[in-house]
């Protein structure tokens, strides 16, 4: 510690800690706009000179490292003048546009010059006008506001990691542009926005929309992937209009993927359902809750009393709160049914006993950072979590290896130090491959490699993703992935697909456990047993089932074998409207309370922002009466709260869990013909990221195509475009050639209308040249 | 008493030549370093002895500066020569490479053995294409002589060297913006400290002198600390090559001792072009303050007595400026010079310099105002001291000295709206 002297005050500090850090600990704030404590020192804004005793020039606070003795005056005349001056050359070229910025009222230049500026411009030139380049669907730029602080650049260089932004041009004609006039791609992209000091970058889908000081900041928490990011929903007159992060170390730091940022926009699509629906003889009317609840009670009634609870099945998405899942599955289990199932977009359950309590890191994410190897498998962690990929970049720039067995090479924001390309159904034998090099056994270069680099690691972490998670392989992965974590002394993460997957199992929304990992007297039927052998009736909980399962084929069969179908849904559907009886409009998560679990198996729990369009209730809420109205015990509760102090209380009277061990699963044989790889796109993992049009319009939007590797383009006579499938199950599309793409593989697109009728996306399928 | 040092050479016939060199005891104080592994902390103490201080502007003692470098500390270290010679008035280094390139290269060899550094670069000026060939072709003819590359003369030690050619920015010449320049990245300077000794070129620990420093060590080695002081004034040891331009008769370089008189310098420039009358003199480059004719005529040209007439040394530019020079015209020229190469990377240098251009070329139209005047002043002391590297500094002194100097010139251009030389006899 050095104890140094500010302003009079006498303060410890830590070694090596910035005088603007020091500072700030002791309340002086200095005033700034190139430093942000996550980005690396330029000292190029000058606007944080103080005067330090014995130095003969004002030094920055930002780059001046406390020392022993130090004696610092941020507000002595010398430092005021110092600052006042700085003040003077941002504004000089600044534009007067307050009025009509964006950024007024949360902006860092506005603030700082009614305390540092002046109030008569001594400028008597003309001011500097830069052009805009468009950076995109999501930020919006107006570039003459920019003062050349660089945290945009620095952002994308060293957390985004895609070196995207530039300050090209000298002096005067320093400007901020992307990389060749490109659009900004990276997931996290939209964090330059709030970094942004200025009205320079703002927010394309949120400008003029509203004043920030018109907005009411309601805290949430994001349910697009795993992590749980924390942000702020900004409301006004009940609309949800941007989402900002909400700072926690220990979860998303301050930032927020693109995903989290911009999926509120489908909150508002056109397509929400607004009223109960009741289908008739003459098709579908809206009706009041008072009608639909009781009809919805009496059909699930109907069923267990005719068919029998066997004959009952409720699915769920993997991204409804931890409530609802614990309100389905016992409700569902009061009525006899041992059939809940939340897996929409596994591919393969033979494992599924062997499962730990819920998937996840089993760690903080902060901990990955720390981490030193990292074997990502079947897993694209930069688009499927891409909070988690950033810790597990600066761990990378820390020295640690990242490796990935992958079918498809996708391009990393770090170097890994192996890779392996592989087939779905060979990617269990890749993990094969490594465990035997641990064991000492002969292995390729890769395997060899790998295995040498998990050996010498302290903490090897083997990330399975939802690639991996989508094919049919997923037992003998995940089982070969516990081997060579066992020969390895590592661990295994599983991150599936969902927002909030941890809080279905652990909430026993699955059909094989109860709560908490609890025995369950009846094992369900998982998704696949449910498509071959379909129930009288369905319950769904907020599914689009053309979009949220591996095979809306198969889905859609499902739905229609069934003789009544109760769906809580937030969007309409076609399906639903082909398909169901009643359709009871749900609120989101951003308009209910809720718990989220995330992959460190942290419960956050949030408020809704607003309210639910129309007649939308949560559906912790619609459950409730749903049990109430079915005469089922304990269903009596009277807030969020009290669902989750059940749960809770559950997880903590069922203490530890033992899952089974792991069984040996045999190698898949690799499929005779072409085997087909599911793309889910980050922008369409969910309903709301779906129905988000900057999101759809953004680079990482699914994209109607097919790829492949040259040498299967070769085989397939380098066709334009291809029919995929079989028959009516087909579909023609596009073809991209795609070095990167593991040979004899296809990547299909998922979850989008052209492949909507194809069977699941794993296995073998056939692939022709089209007209 | 000239060319002793770095022009030593200059009278010979091809004397950038290996052989010629050798013929000149060249490469002799190399081989008997490396030959009696002399103790490095003796080759500085020699260095400070002479008094030598880097020529390239900032003066900073030489023997210090690389007793800055850990020697022994594990992991690699640079030298590097800085041969940018950006600084409009200065053409010393060129003449050096063109001339003399071994004895920079012997210079940068010891520099080398001195600091632990087993590689080099040179940061050549990217419009210096004679002196590129030059040096290239020396450096080629003294690996193939093994003077450069592995083990040199069986000594174990390791040096080679490189040349990276600058594009043509200013700002490169500043020693960090080098370092980036030379990494592959936009010439910006880095802020300091930490400085290039502990971390420098690619992170690792580097020493940065200019061409004129390095090349006068392999003399200060063969003849001694104290002959190199002796050749020049206490303080300011050895002699210092100044690069006469401007209104004079015959402008060019000069290798003098420090603390010759300037008005024997301006003689063996032949004098004021056409026996005008010298109006002032910027004695160290364009960033150095103007000093005027009359107290220029008193002054001798080393470190200390430039800095009593109020300007620096600097580069050793001397820009000789007679009476029909309009000093408003001339700023506005410099002005517009730094508004060009500012890197714009810190406020008060961007944004300054386009004010200061704006201001002075306005006044210089006819289109200033009264208040213009104290403005310039207020806005260069805005920017003085408060940026990251000197290039603030450089653009504020001129404007401050002058019209610190040459305050009636720029009142009279106000006020009238064109120049006072010329149009009307100089009045006072």
């Amino acid at each position: 510690m050095a104890t140094i002297e500010i302003n009079g005050k006498v303060v410890e500090a830590r070694d090596g800690a910035m005088l603007i850090e020091a500072a700030a600990e002791a309340g002086f704030a200095i005033p700034h706009f190139c430093y942000h404590r996550k980005l690396t020192i330029a000292a190029s804004c000058r606007m944080c000179l103080v005067e330090v005793e014995k130095a003969p020039k004002p030094l920055p606070a930002c780059a001046t490292p406390v020392s022993d003795g130090m004696k610092v005056q941020t507000r002595s005349p010398k430092a005021l003048a110092a600052q006042k001056a700085v003040m003077e050359f941002l504004l000089i070229n600044h534009p007067l546009d307050c009025p009509i910025c964006d950024q007024g009222g949360e902006c860092d230049l506005q603030e700082l010059a009614v305390g540092y500026g002046g109030d008569v411009t001594r400028f008597a030139e003309g001011k500097r006008v830069v052009g805009d380049p468009d950076l995109g669907p999501l930020i919006a730029t107006e570039m003459t506001r920019c003062i050349h602080c660089t945290r945009c650049v620095r952002f994308i260089a060293e957390i985004a990691g895609t070196r995207e932004l530039g300050a090209p041009g000298r002096g005067e004609h320093m400007h901020i542009t992307s990389w060749l006039g490109g659009q900004v791609g990276s997931e996290l992209s939209g964090n330059v926005i709030d970094l942004c000091p200025v009205g320079a970058l703002t927010s394309k889908p949120f400008r003029f929309r509203a004043r920030a000081w018109e907005l009411n900041a309601r805290p949430a928490v994001a349910m697009h992937d795993g992590l749980g990011a924390n942000l702020w929903f900004d409301t006004l007159r009940g609309q949800v209009l941007r989402a900002r992060p909400r700072d926690n170390e220990a979860v998303n730091e301050c930032w927020l993927s693109d995903r989290d940022r911009f999926a509120c926009a489908g909150l508002h699509s056109d397509d929400r359902l607004r009223q109960p629906l009741l289908r008739d003889r003459n098709g579908w009317r809206e009706a009041g809750w008072d009608e639909a609840l009781p009809r919805a009670a009496q059909l699930l009634r109907n069923i267990v009393d005719n068919r029998g609870g066997e004959q009952l099945a409720a699915l769920a998405a993997p991204s409804q709160s931890a409530e609802e899942y614990y309100l389905l599955q016992k409700l569902l289990r009061a009525l006899g049914s041992p059939h809940i199932e939340h897996r929409l977009r596994q591919g393969c359950f033979t494992a599924q006993e062997a499962m730990p309590l819920m998937p996840g890191l089993g760690m903080a994410p902060e901990a990955l950072q720390a981490g030193d190897a990292f074997l990502m498998v079947g897993c694209h962690l930069r688009k499927e979590q891409p909070l988690l990929n950033h810790r597990v970049r600066q761990a990378v720039l820390n020295g640690a290896a990242a490796m990935a067995i992958n079918p498809v090479v996708w391009p990393s924001n770090y170097p890994l130090a192996a890779e392996q390309t592989v087939a779905p159904s060979r990617l269990a034998g890749a993990l094969a491959e490594v465990a035997q090099a641990l064991a000492g056994g002969e292995a390729g270069g890769e395997a060899a490699a790998m295995a040498e680099r998990l050996r010498d690691a302290e903490q090897p972490l083997i990330l399975v993703g939802a690639v991996a998670q989508m094919g049919e392989y997923l037992g003998a992965i995940l089982a070969q992935a516990m081997q060579v974590a066992e020969a390895c002394g590592g661990r295994v993460a599983f991150l599936p697909e969902g927002g909030n997957s941890a809080a279905a199992w652990l909430a026993g929304a699955v059909p094989h456990r109860g709560v908490a990992g609890s025995h369950a007297p009846t094992v369900g039927k998982h998704l696949r047993q449910l498509y071959a052998e379909p129930v009288a009736g369905l319950l769904l909980l907020g599914i689009e089932p053309e979009r949220d399962s591996l095979d809306p084929a198969a889905m859609a069969r499902l739905l229609e074998a069934a003789e009544g179908v109760v769906a809580l849904a937030a969007y309409d559907s076609p399906l639903l409207r082909e398909h169901a009886d009643v359709i009871l409009p749900l609120a989101t998560w951003a308009e209910s309370a809720g718990t989220q679990i995330n992959h460190a198996g942290l419960w956050q729990s949030y408020r809704g922002a607003v309210a639910a369009p129309g007649e939308a209730r949560p559906g912790w809420k619609v459950l409730r009466v749903l049990g109430n109205l079915l005469d089922l015990d304990g269903f009596d509760f009277n807030a969020a709260d009290e669902v989750l102090a059940e749960l809770r209380a559950a997880v903590d009277r069922q203490g530890a869990f033992a899952p089974t061990p792991w069984p040996a699963v045999a190698l898949p044989d690799a499929p005779a013909s072409v085997e087909a790889v599911a793309a889910l796109s980050p922008y369409s993992v969910d309903a709301m990221v779906r129905r988000s049009p900057p999101l759809q319009a953004a680079s990482d939007a699914p994209q109607p195509c097919c790829r492949v590797h040259p040498a299967l383009a070769e085989r397939l006579g380098r066709p334009q475009r291809v029919r995929v499938g079989d028959g009516a199950a087909s579909a023609v599309l596009a073809l991209e050639i795609d070095e990167r793409v593991a040979d004899g593989c296809i990547v299909v697109p998922t979850a989008i209308a052209e492949t909507a009728l194809l069977g699941a996306l794993t296995g073998a399928i056939s692939v022709e040249q089209a007209a | 008493m000239a060319n002793d040092v770095c022009f030593r050479l200059n009278h010979l016939d091809r004397s950038w030549a290996l052989a010629v060199y050798r013929d000149q005891h060249g490469y002799e104080v190399l081989e008997q370093v490396l030959r009696e592994q002399r103790d490095p902390a003796r080759l500085i103490d020699e260095l400070k002895t002479s008094a030598l201080r880097g020529r390239g502007g900032a003066g900073f003692p030489t023997g210090l500066k690389w007793s800055f470098m850990q020697r022994g500390a594990p992991g690699q270290k640079y030298i590097v020569c800085n041969a940018d010679e950006g600084e409009p008035g200065t053409c010393k280094d060129r003449d050096i490479m063109r001339y003399n390139p071994h004895q920079l290269i012997e210079g940068m060899a010891l520099a080398g053995y001195v600091i632990g550094a087993t590689r080099g670069y040179v940061y050549l000026r990217g419009e210096f294409w004679e002196p590129y060939e030059r040096l290239q072709g020396a450096i080629e003819e003294a690996r193939a002589a093994g003077l450069l590359g592995s083990n040199l003369l069986g000594s174990g030690f390791d040096f080679d060297l490189d040349i990276h050619l600058g594009a043509g920015a200013y700002i490169c010449g500043e020693e960090t913006a080098l370092l980036e320049s030379i990494e592959g990245k936009k010439g910006q300077p880095r802020y300091k400290p930490p400085f290039p000794a502990s971390y420098g070129l690619y992170g690792r620990p580097t020493t940065i002198n200019n061409v004129e420093t390095l090349a006068s060590v392999p003399e200060i080695i063969r003849h001694g600390g104290q002959w190199f002081l002796e050749l020049g004034k206490p303080n300011n040891g050895g002699t210092k090559i100044f690069s006469v331009s401007g209104h004079v008769e015959r402008p060019g370089n000069y290798e003098v001792p420090l603390g010759t008189p300037f008005a024997e310098l301006l003689e063996m420039a032949g004098g004021v072009l056409g026996g005008r009358r010298l109006k002032a003199v910027i004695p160290g480059g364009s960033s150095t303050p103007v000093v005027p004719g009359e107290r220029m005529m008193e002054v001798t040209m080393d470190y200390d007595g430039i800095a009593k007439a109020g300007s620096m040394l600097g580069a050793g530019s001397v820009i000789v400026i007679d009476e029909t020079v309009c000093m408003v015209r001339l700023l506005a020229r410099l002005s517009h010079f730094y508004y060009e190469e500012s890197c714009g990377q810190c406020t008060p240098c961007r944004e300054g310099t386009g004010w200061l251009a704006r201001v002075v070329h306005r006044i210089e139209h006819g289109q200033g105002r009264a208040e213009d005047l104290d403005l310039l002043d207020s806005v260069a002391g805005n920017i003085g001291g408060r940026t990251i590297c000197a290039l603030g500094d450089a653009a504020a002194m001129p404007v401050q000295s002058f019209l610190k100097h040459f305050r009636d010139e720029f009142e009279y251009h106000i006020e009238h709206g064109r120049c006072m030389v010329g149009a009307t006899p100089a009045h006072g």
